[in-house]
């Protein structure tokens, strides 16, 4: 199949993060439907640059959905209509000829706008560096299946851990919650037997640097939907029972009153 | 992971700059979690409440006489122990508090959610996209809980004024016979319709609760997790039956003062008509 379709779309533009921003309406004619979404701006910002005029900015990466740097709100939706998939694996085959789609970076205060459709999203790593990792001694690698882990434990260690970081979850939320991507890289170490030294002081830190960035979940469950590693909702109940846990464990290990 | 792209230093000014941590347990609401955690407990006490509150109403079907019986017995609660009322003011001092933590930490959180989001405008609870944000998960009910709330107050406040102080019946207001004042002010037709809408609010309020304070407690196991949803739609379906059919029946005339045995035009002093209904519970047997 060899369809060729034709787009307006209506794109927002911002100089960087400090000018207003607005919409843009770009004709996208004779798109090839085997095109990634990504492609199809690819091919648009080709004729604005022969055209004399400034190309549309946008983050992408490896554009085979495992990166996380492309992220889109594609006609109010994250990722665009499909669910489970990242911008860069939506094809224009989903869409149909004369289409208008409406093309918005992530909203959210902590992730400001860097310029057009590309945004900063430093809170989500400084998360990371709060807790999403162990402290292993270095030295020669230690023998293949030294720790045992339970069949089950790695299965939904290996779920948590499918999170690409893309920021979705932030964007799709209507509180601008960042609980999904915290819960999932907690989740992912504090379920191996590898996690479990740092388990409560992560979970502490983690959380309240998300906190410190983030809304609050109200348990809409937007972000599940929006996610493209689907993500499940159960990790961030399993973050607020390690919270509280951690928040009385980690007082009597420091010993306080 | 992503690759990020770093104008100045470390990313954006936070939010909400971390404050010093109070004592222990005081430390835990510092936090959005733990108030996550207060607004879920302080949900199940509440909605104990409202079971047992609606439970004990159904007495109301039993006739004046028994339904006089169980608010004295509410009144005398712990028996000859304690003084009368004791008990009682106690479980409402307990309710107050419950109250007032769940809508702190709520309003508390729902500020913490706006700054979060105002540049993308905070249009129906919801950061509004141009392309039409759709909801796909989010629910009528999960998307309501900050209208539903407020309207569940007003009627609280409301309620207790009608039926506990009896502001607006006046002399028609018998202190301790509920199933006088309760027929007299829900035949009105407003105020039927009053207690109708804010019962399907508090419904649809309990419906995103029940199942969201799994969640916010961290009850959560994928063999259980389909019947939380089931929990919760069957303590709301329970709730909206029971609640409604008092308005409902009042209106239909089931619930009405015809064919009262101790019939209140009939006496001058209140108290006589709280012995004429003893009387009549003693006879029954």
């Amino acid at each position: 199949m060899d369809q060729v379709i034709s787009l307006t779309l209506k794109v927002w533009r911002q100089n960087g993060p400090d000018d207003a921003g607005a919409f843009q309406t770009y004709q996208a004619e004779g798109i090839s439907q085997d095109a990634s979404f990504l492609e199809m701006l690819d091919i648009v910002n080709e004729r604005l640059i022969e055209e004399g005029t400034e190309p549309i900015t946008f983050e992408s990466d490896c554009r085979e959905g495992i990166c996380g740097t492309c992220g889109l709100m594609i006609n109010g939706k994250a990722h665009g209509p499909e669910l489970g998939t990242a911008t860069c694996q939506l094809h224009m085959r989903k869409f149909n000829d004369g289409d208008h789609i409406t093309i918005e970076p992530w909203r959210a205060v902590s992730f400001p706008v860097i310029k057009d459709l590309a945004v900063e999203r430093t809170p989500l790593d400084l998360i990371i560096e709060a807790g999403g990792y162990i402290s292993v001694p270095t030295g020669s690698a230690p023998d293949a299946n030294l720790t045992p882990v339970p069949k089950e434990a790695a299965d939904m260690a290996f779920d948590a851990a499918a999170c690409i970081g893309c920021g979705a979850c932030v964007a799709a939320c209507p509180n601008s919650a960042a609980q999904l991507f915290t819960s999932a890289k907690l989740n992912h170490l504090n379920l191996l037997p590898q996690g479990q030294a740092e388990r409560w002081q992560r979970a502490e830190n983690m959380v309240e640097t998300m906190e410190m960035y983030f809304g609050t979940c109200t348990n809409h469950g937007e972000c599940h939907e929006a996610c493209p590693k689907e993500i499940s909702l159960d990790f961030i109940a399993f973050m607020n029972r390690d919270y509280v846990k951690a928040k009385i464990k980690n007082r009597k290990l420091a010993g306080q009153r | 992971m992503a690759q990020t792209l770093s104008r100045s230093g470390r990313g954006p000014q936070p939010l909400r700059p971390r404050k010093k941590q109070l004592p222990f347990p005081l430390n835990i609401y510092q936090t959005a979690i733990g108030r996550k955690w207060v607004m879920a407990l302080t949900g199940i006490g509440l909605l104990g409440f409202v079971v047992a509150h609606m439970i004990g109403n159904l007495h109301v079907y039993e006739g004046p006489a028994r339904m006089a019986e169980y608010a004295e017995t509410l009144r005398t609660l712990g028996g000859g122990l304690v003084p009368r009322g004791t008990i009682l003011w106690i479980l409402r001092l307990g309710l107050i508090a419950m109250f007032g933590l769940h809508i702190h930490s709520a309003y508390s959180l729902k500020e913490i959610s706006r700054k979060a989001s105002p540049k993308a405008g905070f249009v129906g609870g919801a950061k509004q996209y141009s392309g039409g944000q759709d909801f796909i998960a989010a629910n009528f009910a999960s998307r309501t809980m900050r209208w539903t709330g407020p309207i569940i107050l007003l009627y609280l406040l409301y309620h207790i004024a009608d039926l506990t102080w009896g502001w607006w019946l006046g002399d028609d207001f018998v202190h301790g016979d509920p199933y006088h004042n309760l027929s007299e002010s829900l035949s009105s037709l407003p105020v039927a319709i009053i207690y109708i809408v804010a019962n399907v609010a508090l419904a649809v309020h309990i419906f995103h609760g029940a199942w969201s304070m799994f969640q916010s407690l961290g009850i959560n196991n994928p063999k259980y997790n389909k019947a939380r949803v089931a929990i919760a739609a069957g303590l709301a379906g329970l709730i909206l039956v029971g609640n409604l059919s008092f308005p409902i029946l009042t209106q239909a005339g089931l619930i009405d003062e015809d064919n009262r045995e101790c019939a209140v035009e009939d006496f001058d002093d209140e108290h006589d008509i709280l012995i004429c209904l003893e009387e009549q519970l003693e006879e029954e047997g």
